[in-house]
């Protein structure tokens, strides 16, 4: 027993690593200074939940009396998220091929991939601007707007998965001399494809919950209506459009779910 | 049975039936939707001349802006994205660890934190900027909020799957030994979820730069606002700056991201 001496071998396992705890010091000094940089105070905080509890009083019980304004501005919403879901996954279909480069010479796919990423770059809100502009307020602005975030969105990802093909049932298929159009068809597609419903599916989710929002631009839907109500410190009546737009996209997600398995 | 002849089809007819449905009712809502929706067709033909107008009206940018009133409004933004994203962590991880099965065993304590985790996702972040506006007037706080409480659904829901991913082998040692509730977390599951969390963390606030860059629009502080304010005086040619500079901080942030995602993975 003589040889043995527990005290020696105590060294801590778990070694302190300084990088992290110069990371972590960093942040702390980066959360000081940006509540000095911005005029951040407590007492405004304070000040605020004041008026918050105020707020959530007036919210309470939520008003459905407007019940017809709220159903156009939804259909509207509704209708802005199918035609330029629809219209998006379409023209996405054929922009991630384009772009997909194992498929297309770099020619072809390079300018296709700037169109996306140009296309991906701004916020939709910022793009329902200039489409206000252009187009005037209503639906159509709305419809365009969500029809550039949905290509910006399914076209990358549709040209990634593409890429990710195996090229075997490529070659199987054209080793039998079918055309270019068959061999996406019949090698290409089916490899991709339920990978595409996903992409398309969550895009229809997110084109539904930004339909409710590009109105706050005047791009139509349910938006415009909830801005409105904002700005004529209608409470009550915000909390029932919110509750309308949380129920909706529920349903929207349930609906997705439904499609996604289908397609599995 | 003549297994020759037999002909090989992919799909069972059941399948073929719920996909064609799935089609028939999206032709079925897109008919619906472009028969009903208020479109006004001259505005649209009209729309490349507005376009034409408004780009050349654009033109030249006014680069002139930039020092007086952009560059502040940018880091403004930048800074609203930055700290929104450091609060969102305050409230994503403990709903985290309430929605991760291997953590809290409780379906009780699930669905409080899904509802949380759901309803932070469905309202849009220029929602919740409109309801901080009203609550705490307009300003920088209102978009700090908004960002922090909109990231919240996203960054614990991914982190919630990122825990519940971990190996229990390494837990199920730490318990061995006898380790506190404290130091399972900080020793066992910690270390495992580390580089999804960065991740996860990073990720979000490339989202946030985008989404801060317009909250300004209701009033909550940043780049929205200059943008806003030049927009109602119709001075295209600073719209054009400030877009052009959220252009550019929003394709900096991808990079900065992408490197020390290279880094850290």
């Amino acid at each position: 027993m003589a040889g043995i001496n527990s005290s020696q071998n105590r060294e801590n396992p778990f070694k302190q690593n300084w990088f992290v705890t110069a990371i972590w010091l960093l942040v702390i000094c980066y959360v000081v200074y940006s509540f000095n940089a911005m005029g951040l105070s407590w007492e405004r905080f304070n000040e605020g939940l004041g008026h918050a509890s105020n707020l959530l009083g007036r919210m309470v019980p939520p008003n459905f009396s407007r019940w017809s304004l709220l159903m156009s501005g939804l259909i509207e919403s509704l209708e802005i998220a199918v035609i330029s879901s629809i219209c998006g996954i379409f023209i996405s279909l054929f922009l991630g091929l384009f772009a997909a480069r194992n498929m297309m010479p770099s020619w072809i796919s390079t300018p296709v991939r700037t169109l996306i990423a140009l296309c991906r770059t701004f916020h939709p809100v910022i793009i329902a601007i200039l489409f206000v502009k252009s187009v005037g307020f209503g639906a159509l602005a709305g419809i365009l707007t969500l029809v550039v975030a949905s290509v910006g969105f399914i076209a990358k990802l549709f040209a990634e998965a593409i890429e990710e093909i195996s090229l075997k049932q490529v070659e199987a298929i054209r080793a039998t001399g079918a055309g270019f159009t068959s061999i996406i068809l019949f090698s290409v597609m089916p490899q991709v494809f339920s990978r595409f419903i996903g992409f398309s599916t969550y895009q229809l989710d997110s084109n539904l919950r930004n339909s409710t929002m590009v109105g706050i631009v005047g791009a139509g839907g349910l938006g415009g209506t909830l801005f409105s109500a904002f700005q004529r410190f209608d409470y009550d009546f915000v909390a029932a459009i919110l509750i309308i737009i949380i129920a909706l996209i529920m349903f929207g997600e349930f609906l997705s779910n439904i499609v996604r398995s289908i397609f599995r | 049975m003549n297994t020759i002849d037999h002909h090989w089809q992919r799909f069972t007819l059941k399948q073929k039936l719920s996909r064609y449905a799935v089609y028939l009712v999206l032709v079925i809502a897109f008919v619906q939707s472009i028969q009903s929706v208020e479109v006004i067709p001259e505005f649209l033909l009209d729309a490349p001349e507005q376009m034409a107008d408004m780009f050349s009206r654009m033109w030249p940018i006014d680069f002139a802006y930039y020092p007086i009133a952009v560059h502040d409004a940018m880091i403004e933004t930048l800074n609203i994205a930055t700290l929104g994203t450091l609060i969102t962590l305050i409230f994503a991880i403990p709903l985290a660890l309430m929605n991760a099965s291997n953590i809290v065993n409780s379906v009780w304590c699930h669905w409080i934190s899904r509802f949380f985790l759901v309803s932070s996702r469905s309202v849009n972040s220029l929602v919740w900027a409109l309801l901080f506006v009203s609550i705490f007037g307009p300003g920088v706080i209102a978009g700090v909020l908004a960002i922090a409480f909109r990231s919240i659904g996203f960054v614990g829901k991914l982190l919630g799957e990122a825990i519940e991913e971990v190996n229990m082998g390494s837990i199920e040692a730490l318990k061995a030994t006898g380790a506190s509730w404290m130091s399972i977390l900080l020793k066992g599951y910690w270390p495992q979820v580390l580089p999804a969390f960065f991740s996860i963390v990073l990720f979000r606030w490339d989202i946030n730069v985008r989404e801060s860059a317009v909250l300004g629009l209701v009033g909550a502080g940043g780049i929205g606002v200059v943008l806003d304010d030049s927009m109602n005086l119709f001075q295209w040619d600073r719209v054009a700056m400030s877009l052009l500079a959220i252009f550019i901080i929003v394709i900096l942030a991808e990079i900065v991201v992408i490197n020390i995602r290279k880094r850290l993975i």
